[in-house]
């Protein structure tokens, strides 16, 4: 078992909005391309896109602040331990940079294989990447919705920074999860064609041991590894989430090469 | 009896007719004869052959005359002889000459010889006026130049596309048919809707390249001013109708904006949509700044036409420069402008730079930079991410390959 119920909903709605922003940010983005136009035309002009656009963006805000209470009780209030720091924290710490390296040592040949804990440097980037950008996006995209309330304590020329800023970050955060995180968690060979332990929670024994052999080993140390054994995820969930993560992979990538094509273009 | 020998019946005629017309042109001889005398007087005189609707002349043309309706016509109290002045006895000489409308009109022929319709052949007085025998005033509408009717007996001609890509013209009455103009003549029945005549002339209609020509471009807000007033004061009063006023033919005028023929109603969003383009035309870097900004990102998508295009903030006729206190634009009223769409627009808000231009140090310093930093950004990140992912992916394939044949060595 390595997300809870709670967590694994966090990602399906992240992910699900996240796909809805793009879809809609995208056309406005590039809004003088055809598809841009034709898609507009489509779901009911620009009117249906904003909309959608900011629907899913209080959706996501809205998440955001689920996950902010959600670590600030489990840290802070129950005092757990290892939430901001430790091996099982998603703070940065020194293991990370050698891992990094370690990482792409191996990669070129030139030394083995580093053992990653619970969360290695890829996957705490990929979750600082997001937790910045829904802080940037997120503040930006508000300040153009409420222009002239945010008017009152910023300057004129933030109005303009802000659509500068939404766009090149949402456009930031399109490329890297529709290309990188697609294909460092999902699509590499060890887990073709999705992770689904993001889906269901659960990942196998074997497949925990190769892929996170640090916390493996330490678990095992403490005894506590049956602890985190769990049932089998039931069949008809993991046929679901198959297709659900298929789905959602293949709207990625056919906006990923929209994007491609649109801003080579411009 | 006196059997007379008309130059009439073609051996197309039915006999029955035939054997008609020459029993009253033997009527006719037979009065004539009776008189003494082969003078033709009255209109009864030659419509006592000419009523005939089957009367043709020798080369098959009809000769007919509806007697009845010519006599409610404009030219119905003149005698045949007045315009047929060739004819004037029975038997009539072998050859006539055409009628000369000038001999009366001779201001209306004037006009029309300088005009781009000289071409006496291709353009004679009928192909607008209609029938000569059922000529009315322009006010009737019987008259094919009433108001109402000028557009289709224009369009017979300029409705045409071999017509209008034999003479290098626009295709222009179904473009005229369906603007405000057209629709407001044909759908309202309006007499004051513009028509071709009211913009082209009538007789003396000239090229548009022509200096003196109603169409020319110094010319058009004039022209469109002897209906739109109003608005005509309000552009010379601006920017364009000054420069247009000055001399300067790049300023634009009427038409460049609202177009020639296809005139839509300017709240319309057709209009909304095609407009932005036409002013960036000219104004080629406001255009590419106003393209980067949210205005014009959602306004091209369609579907939401309130979004700001250039003459709600700038003003459509009466453009003036932002220095000046009357100009929308100028400083002292753009919280008063802007407030017309983002309530509660204030004097921070209208600091924001409608055109500002994130590729431009000297201008807009703080964008310049924000810009930079977000593209390294991206750049750095993606860049970063791609060459590791690419490393990894070979790396893992490598692996999976090599641990796969090492099992396959095994079972071997």
């Amino acid at each position: 078992m390595r997300f809870t119920r709670a967590q694994r909903y966090l990602h399906a709605v992240l992910f699900t909005t996240f796909l809805g922003l793009a879809a809609t940010g995208l056309p406005m983005r590039f809004s003088e391309s055809y598809w841009a136009r034709k898609f507009a035309s489509g779901v009911g002009g620009f009117g249906a896109i904003i909309f959608f656009h900011k629907l899913c963006a209080v959706v996501l805000t809205l998440a955001f602040m689920v996950h902010l209470k959600d670590v600030f009780t489990r840290g802070v209030v129950n005092r757990e331990k290892g939430i901001f720091w430790g091996s099982n924290s998603m703070v940065a710490n020194w293991k990370d940079v050698k891992d990094l390296f370690g990482h792409l040592r191996w990669f070129l040949g030139l030394g083995p294989k580093p053992h990653f804990g619970r969360f290695a440097y890829w996957e705490k980037f990929d979750y600082w990447a997001v937790f910045w950008g829904m802080i940037v996006i997120g503040f930006s995209g508000y300040a153009m919705w409420f222009a002239p309330f945010f008017a009152r304590f910023l300057p004129g020329w933030a109005l303009n920074a802000v659509l500068v800023i939404h766009s090149e970050e949402g456009l930031l955060a399109i490329l890297f999860i529709f290309s990188i995180h697609f294909v460092n968690t999902h699509l590499r060979p060890d887990s073709f064609p999705m992770d689904m332990v993001i889906f269901t929670g659960v990942e196998s024994e074997e497949g925990f041991k190769k892929k996170r052999p640090e916390e493996y080993s330490k678990l095992e140390n403490e005894g506590k590894l049956a602890a985190r054994i769990s049932e089998e995820p039931a069949t008809w969930l993991v046929n679901f989430t198959r297709v659900v993560g298929t789905i959602a992979i293949l709207i990625g990538l056919v906006l990923l090469a929209l994007t491609l094509s649109a801003y080579f273009r411009e | 009896m006196i059997r007379a020998v008309v130059n009439r019946a073609t051996s197309s005629a039915r006999p029955a007719r035939r054997a008609r017309a020459f029993t009253r042109a033997g009527i006719l001889a037979a009065l004539l004869l009776a008189a003494g005398s082969g003078t033709l007087r009255a209109q009864t005189d030659c419509l006592s052959c000419h009523a005939d609707q089957g009367l043709q002349d020798a080369a098959g043309h009809s000769v007919s005359v509806n007697g009845q309706k010519f006599a409610s016509s404009l030219h119905g109290s003149l005698k045949c002889t007045e315009c047929h002045t060739t004819i004037k006895e029975y038997p009539h000489p072998d050859t006539v000459t055409p009628v000369k409308c000038e001999t009366c009109h001779a201001d209306q022929a004037a006009g029309l010889a300088g005009s781009v319709h000289s071409n006496k052949a291709d353009h004679p007085c009928t192909s607008c006026h209609g029938d000569a025998h059922s000529i009315f005033p322009k006010d009737d509408p019987r008259s094919a130049v009433y108001p109402l009717n000028v557009p289709r007996t224009c369009g017979a001609c300029h409705g045409n596309d071999a017509m209008a890509k034999k003479n290098g013209l626009p295709n222009v009455y179904p473009m005229y048919i369906d603007s405000i103009h057209g629709f407001a003549l044909s759908k309202e029945g309006l007499l004051v809707a513009a028509n071709c005549q009211s913009c082209h002339g009538s007789h003396n209609i000239l090229s548009h390249k022509d200096p003196a020509s109603p169409t020319y471009k110094a010319n058009v807000p004039k022209t469109c001013g002897t209906c739109h007033a109003g608005i005509t004061a309000d552009y010379m009063g601006g920017v364009h109708g000054t420069a247009i006023a000055a001399g300067n033919m790049k300023a634009p005028v009427c038409s460049d904006c609202h177009t020639a023929h296809a005139i839509l109603q300017p709240t319309e969003s057709e209009f909304r949509m095609q407009s932005t383009p036409i002013c960036g035309s000219c104004h080629k870097d406001k255009l590419s700044t106003y393209r980067d900004t949210f205005h014009s990102q959602l306004g091209s998508l369609g579907g939401y036409v309130e979004t700001a295009r250039c003459w709600d903030c700038h003003g459509a006729h009466d453009v003036l420069p932002a220095s000046d206190p009357r100009s929308p634009v100028n400083p002292a009223n753009l919280v008063k402008t802007c407030g017309r769409c983002h309530a509660g627009a204030n004097a921070s808000f209208v600091q924001y730079q409608p055109h500002a231009n994130a590729h431009n140090r000297k201008l807009n310093p703080a964008l310049y930079f924000i810009r930079l930093f977000m593209n390294l950004l991206l750049a750095g990140t993606l860049t970063f991410f791609v060459i590791h992912t690419i490393l990894w992916l070979i790396r893992s394939r490598y692996d999976q390959i090599k641990s796969r044949s090492a099992k396959g060595g095994k079972n071997a």
